[in-house]
């Protein structure tokens, strides 16, 4: 049994808190926050020993594991503090809002054998690890372009005021959504290493961006672009969708549906001539509970199993998401330019 | 419960299988008038219960069903909250905020005696009239059956904060004389939790199809646990998200004995027509077999 605790009962906190308290292998035994409201009803009627301060559930509680979920201008102290205390840790992304501190924070876990892992669940979602596998047997030949889409309807008001809409805590639609668009990319074709052409646009925040419009190169050379928008009530909750565009086919994936199509037969992959359209429904694989979606608990038991098993060579690494969070430094200094 | 329960998830814009078929069936059902519609069709199909989301847009629907004698043997099943909505909100809003913006009145004068000190000792209480505010739009519907939604049952289940799911099942009984629903995608977990706290029977909606899809632990649990009919079931998710051609879909699920009751969405006459007929079909049989 893996001893953990959770920093951070928000949204995200909350599922992962439900997803591991079902784990067979999981003894979730402390949870930890800095609201009164949220840890007097955890108090009341959950069975978790519970925390104000993280440093002391650490302390006090001889937890092999830590999942973090607080906002992200507090993952670096305590990432770090869980991993001088040998925890092996799960955090939420995006990673840091540093990404130099984030890959100190790398090669720390590295250095002292941790598995350390970032949220970001779409690697661990069935129709983009499909994708993933229609890439490597590069049936579409050369990738000339590339569109990575998010769009979700978070703010649609000029009102609100959370974590979320303040950029020195990791608010915005940059660190929110866009995170999670960068990554994908990076998952499914290569790192990203330049931006250009960057507009971040204010709808209804004044502080933060609701909208990231941008071209971004990687380092295969490929570039494409980047659209991100999280004031768009046009959909029911966050989509994402990547289209590649190669020169034997093209590519359009979203977490529900992958869509294929190829201007030859390809024997690699066996797919033939034409559009061939695959489902979730036929890629996900089952999992023990579920909530909201395999991907959420596939990356947890994915932890798990890396922590049993002793694997570092993790999916989603802190290294992985580092190179996300130094996009994001460049996509803001592109903007400013 | 009828054999046949129609479902809304086609007039919201859910889909599980394709986000693009949701944002075309978020177009095709722009009015009201174009869900009524639907609903009038389910009806001349003999279809005489349905299952809806405390969405926004159903209470215009309730304001219609309730206007229109027609309706008036027609059962709603609601099943709440819109949870989407309350996901939303608290990313924008924070928890706090979002309390106060969708619990009647303002909470924190609702409980002026103690203030906040009161809202964090009882939360039970802040859940009762969060189900009074969702439910406010079927004043005057004939509400059975009360679900609570799966993302919320689920939730609280992993939490092993069982407390709320008797306090919710207690509550309905109680102050909306109605049987209190359960929709899980872990219907094994969910059964074994309810039972160990003195519940026996519940009624659950769960994710039941011929390829497994949701099916948390497995089909052969599933069906296992179906065949112990520990549970009033209602099957949903059966065609797994239109994965599975009707006639198999269909003949899979009428063939376990122990599921009461079949849900399914559709937006068109033939749809709705060939899904109740087919399942009218192999119930028969399935009847037949059973007490030849």
């Amino acid at each position: 049994m893996v001893r953990t605790g959770i920093i951070g009962l928000g949204k995200m906190g909350i599922s992962h808190c439900a997803i591991l308290g079902a784990h067979p292998d999981v003894d979730l035994i402390a949870v930890c926050d800095a609201s009164n409201l949220v840890i007097e009803g955890f108090k009341k009627y959950s069975k978790f020993e519970c925390f104000k301060d993280y440093k002391k559930m650490i302390d006090q509680m001889n937890l092999d594991a830590v999942v973090i979920a607080s906002p992200t201008n507090f993952h670096e102290e305590m990432v770090s503090f869980a991993l001088d205390h040998h925890l092996h840790v799960f955090c939420e992304k995006p990673f840091s809002l540093d990404y130099q501190k984030g890959r100190l924070l790398a090669s720390k876990a590295r250095q002292l054998n941790l598995v350390n892992q970032v949220g970001f669940h779409n690697r661990f979602l069935g129709t983009f690890i499909e994708a993933k596998k229609v890439l490597k047997s590069n049936a579409l030949g050369e990738i000339y372009h590339f569109l990575a889409e998010s769009y979700g309807p978070v703010v649609l008001k000029e009102k609100g005021r959370t974590w979320r809409s303040d950029r020195l805590e990791g608010g915005g639609c940059l660190y929110d959504y866009a995170s999670h668009t960068i990554d994908l990319l990076n998952f499914l074709l290569a790192k990203p290493v330049k931006v250009a052409g960057t507009q971040l646009k204010h709808i209804f925040s004044k502080d933060v961006e609701d909208a990231v419009y941008s071209s971004l190169f990687l380092e295969t050379g490929t570039s494409g672009q980047l659209s991100v928008n999280w004031s768009d009530d046009t959909y029911r909750k966050m989509s994402t969708q990547i289209t590649i565009l190669g020169k034997k086919g093209k590519i359009i994936v979203d977490a529900t549906e992958l869509k294929i199509y190829l201007n030859e037969d390809d024997e690699s992959s066996g797919l033939t001539k034409g559009w061939t359209i695959n489902y979730i429904t036929n890629l996900a694989e089952g999992v023990d509970f579920y909530l909201r979606g395999e991907e959420y608990s596939a990356q947890i038991n994915y932890f798990v199993q890396c922590i049993e098993t002793g694997d570092l060579n993790n999916k989603s690494s802190f290294e992985n998401a580092t190179e996300t969070d130094e996009i994001i430094e460049l996509l803001l200094e592109d903007n400013i330019k | 419960m009828d054999r046949v329960i129609f479902g809304d998830n086609q007039f919201f814009g859910v889909n599980h299988s394709s986000d693009e078929k949701s944002r075309a069936q978020a177009l095709k059902f722009k009015d009201n008038q174009s869900i009524i519609n639907v609903l009038n069709i389910a009806i001349d199909e003999g279809i005489h219960t349905f299952m809806c989301t405390t969405h926004d847009r159903i209470a215009d629907i309730c304001n219609t069903i309730r206007s229109d004698s027609r309706y008036k043997d027609f059962e709603i099943y609601p099943c709440m909250p819109y949870a989407h909505k309350y996901a939303n909100a608290v990313t924008e809003l924070g928890l706090i905020s979002t309390i106060r913006q969708y619990v009647p009145g303002n909470i924190f004068s609702t409980f002026a005696k103690g203030g906040m000190a009161f809202v964090r000792k009882d939360f039970i209480s802040m859940m009762e009239l969060l189900i009074d505010a969702e439910l406010k739009m079927f004043h005057g519907i004939a509400t059975r059956v009360i679900f609570l939604q799966n993302v919320v049952t689920d939730m609280l289940l992993g939490l092993g904060t069982t407390d709320f799911l008797i306090a919710y099942y207690d509550y309905v009984r109680k102050k909306y004389n109605a049987e209190p629903g359960f929709i899980t995608m872990n219907l094994p977990l969910l059964l074994n939790t309810l039972e160990s706290r003195g519940i026996k029977n519940p009624t659950i909606c769960a994710s039941i199809n011929k390829i497994g899809f949701r099916m948390s632990g497995g089909k052969e649990l599933y069906e296992k646990i179906i065949a112990e009919k520990r549970c009033k079931l209602i099957a949903m998710q059966v065609f797994a998200a239109g994965t599975i051609p009707p006639k198999e879909a269909l003949e899979y699920v009428c063939a376990l004995d122990g599921i009461e009751s079949i849900l399914f969405g559709a937006s068109s006459r033939t749809n709705i027509k060939n899904s109740k007929e087919l399942i009218d079909l192999y119930s028969q049989k399935n009847e037949f077999i059973i007490n030849p």
